[in-house]
């Protein structure tokens, strides 16, 4: 925790899949810039999709669990570790840069 | 009032022109009233407590009168009360601080609305009412009639003829109320011509009904308000314009409408040549305007969408392309725009089928403002563009089949056949900075509150609100039979603000079933679909392009 940003927050959430992603090259989409987030998928061990959050907007922490909740629900993927590196996006960016990411994934 | 004699308000208006002949004396040659003698001219022509009009637009100021008015003597004239659409420069405030003028009736207060609320707490304004463009207007010729009207031009000649240019705006309203009512007219103007061997482009305002005219230092201020750089317009964006393109203006054929300020219509707007044409709507919606002149909508007039606009007042660097473009515009002989607020909002009030803007916050009923705390600011024409023409007669196939969805299956006064005008606010679920649009109870009750007054300033009224756009889907208002139903179709749509998280999910799916919440997919929409590349114009540069090089863009530009 010693390395993190002055004022960014820092939050994890964990679903367990029902489909594995496999193997795949990771993705990232979007950018970091105000109002807008970078989001990388990774492949990982396990039948978790796990979910790190670093966002410059402090005290959503629920309506980021929301959002990737439904997320989850969308996409109910294990095997995946996604990060997001967020500058003040609203839940609506959020949603479109998950399934942005998602779609670029191997079939 | 004195009934034994007849002729008071004649005999008023001769005792001030003959003051102010007598004040000016050299200073005056005609109409033309030399710059330097203003402040002598206002001391004479006005009285104390007179009811005046400070134009004041929502795009050009008579700036000149402004800064004259707060230099006059207030031992000679005190007490004024105002009258006024707009209140946008520090000048229309300034004479309530120093005692000039003391009571206001007006519309819009935009970039004045703090100081005008912190105004009215210490006392120093007494505010009649708040009032819609048309209202105001309509006030003019009943109870608000002008006694002077100090109004801005852009040419006048020898005899007091004006040329307005294309920022015609309040003025023909102002004028027609102020002359034929026995007050005085002085108009500001950049230039004046002799007649004789230069002459007005046309005439706008007659000479007989203007009473001085006083040429400017400086041209009257134009505010560039609804210029949008298409490069600020986000795939949400993109994306809600999908919607109400596919959801609501195909679904309804609107083929006459009025789009609200803002980067959520530009993108509609910057959308009709490229998915719309893939819909294949052209010439099927969006053939008639009351807008101003947007120029985000270039795209689509030269791509042959547009028929027709109508606009309120002009916006700068379009004059060239307007010219061009003569079939569309409403030009004069000469070729430069003449708009009309007050006849362009009674075209979007009566003769448009559709009305979309976008607001700050939306309550559980529907009802929709953009006032804030600590802020006077009124709302100017939204209220008559966002509301159903109680006294609309004639039938399209948008407003019959809106009219259809809103009264089936009821009875007596309620279900009796008429049609109705589609409102639509959209809204994404949180603005800037996660503010939520979607709320449970409006700052405006607040302000309601803290102000003293005696309604709560509603921008749009829920009853008249017929679709909830956001990212989230389009809410139909129209078809919704109990209050429950209408505040779920409202959460139903509010995303993951408060009001939408606290939705009860069955029943959103019920009304989803029924047709009254449509998603994206619901609309064959796939939100990745949503980039930017679908705008026909993706920068400034690109709408120049577009214009063939006949817009010139302002240097500055304002969010909403």
């Amino acid at each position: 925790m010693s390395n993190l940003t002055p004022g960014l927050e820092s939050l994890d959430f964990s679903f367990t899949g029902q489909r594995q992603a496999g193997r795949f090259e990771p993705v990232l989409v979007g950018v970091v810039g105000s109002g807008n987030l970078e989001v990388m998928l990774e492949p990982a061990s396990g039948i978790e999709c796990t979910i790190h959050i670093e966002t410059s907007a402090r005290g959503f922490g629920p309506i980021w669990e929301a959002v990737v909740r439904d997320f989850h629900q969308r996409h109910p993927l294990g095997g995946v570790r996604v990060s997001m590196n967020d500058m003040g996006a609203t839940p609506a960016v959020v949603s479109l840069r998950l399934d942005q990411a998602v779609s670029e994934l191997p079939a | 009032m004195d009934r034994m004699h007849w002729n008071t308000k004649a005999l008023n208006r001769a005792d001030r022109l003959a003051r102010s002949r007598h004040a000016l004396r050299g200073q005056l040659v005609g109409k033309q009233v030399a710059t330097e003698a203003i402040g002598t001219l206002l001391e004479a022509a006005l009285e104390p407590n007179d009811r005046v009009c400070l134009e004041g637009n929502n795009q050009k100021q008579a700036d000149f009168l402004a800064a004259a008015l707060v230099q006059v003597d207030p031992q000679r004239v005190h007490g004024l009360h105002m009258v006024q659409s707009v209140l946008a420069l520090p000048e229309h405030l300034d004479i309530f601080e120093n005692g000039i003028a003391r009571r206001l009736d007006f519309s819009f207060s935009g970039p004045q609305g703090a100081r005008l609320a912190k105004l009215v707490s210490a006392g120093a304004i007494e505010i009649g009412a708040i009032h819609t463009y048309l209202e105001l207007f309509a006030r003019y010729f009943v109870d608000l009639t002008p006694k002077v009207a100090l109004i801005t031009a852009h040419a006048a000649d020898a005899a007091g003829n004006l040329y307005t240019g294309p920022n015609t705006e309040d003025t023909p309203a102002i004028v027609e109320a102020t002359a034929f009512s026995g007050g005085i007219v002085i108009a500001q103007v950049n230039e004046i011509v002799d007649g004789n061997t230069t002459t007005l482009p046309r005439i706008d305002i007659p000479g007989d009904w203007v009473d001085f005219v006083v040429q400017a230092p400086r041209p009257n201020f134009i505010e560039p308000l609804f210029t949008r750089d298409p490069a600020q317009i986000s795939e949400i964006q993109v994306l809600m314009a999908m919607m109400a393109i596919k959801g609501i203006y195909a679904e309804y054929g609107v083929q006459r409408l009025n789009h609200g300020i803002g980067f959520d219509t530009a993108a509609i707007e910057l959308l009709l040549p490229t998915y719309g044409e893939s819909l294949g709507l052209k010439g099927k919606i969006c053939r008639h305007w009351a807008l101003n002149p947007h120029p985000a909508l270039i795209p689509a007039i030269e791509a042959g969408w547009v028929e027709s606009i109508h606009s309120f007042g002009s916006e700068l660097g379009m004059e060239d392309y307007i010219r061009a473009r003569a079939d569309v515009f409403f030009t004069g002989a000469d070729g430069s725009l003449r708009s009309n607020r007050a006849f362009c909002q009674a075209a979007g009030h009566y003769a448009c089928d559709l009305f979309i803007g976008s607001t700050l916050q939306i309550d559980l009923d529907g009802n929709s403002s953009t006032a804030t705390l600590g802020r006077i600011a009124g709302f100017g024409g939204a209220p008559n563009m966002g509301a159903d023409a109680r006294g609309r007669r004639h039938a399209s196939p948008a407003w019959l089949k809106a009219g259809r969805e809103a009264r089936a299956g009821r009875g007596g006064a309620s279900g009796t056949p008429r049609g109705q005008k589609l409102v639509v606010q959209t809204v994404e679920t949180f603005r800037e900075h996660m503010q939520p649009a979607f709320v449970e109870r409006l700052d405006a009750w607040t302000l309601q509150e803290q102000a003293g007054m005696e309604l709560p300033p509603i921008m749009i009224y829920g009853e008249d609100v017929t679709h909830i756009l956001t990212e989230e889907g389009i809410a139909n208002l129209l078809l919704c039979r109990s209050d429950a139903e209408r505040e779920q179709a409202i959460r139903g749509v509010a995303g993951y603000t408060a009001v939408g998280l606290g939705r009860d999910r069955r029943m959103v799916e019920n009304l989803r079933d029924r047709g009254i919440i449509r998603r994206p997919e619901d609309l064959g929409i796939d939100p990745r679909d949503a980039t930017r590349n679908l705008l026909a114009a993706r920068s400034m540069r690109d709408l120049v392009r577009a214009s063939h090089g006949l817009y010139t863009p302002p240097k500055r530009f304002r969010n909403w």
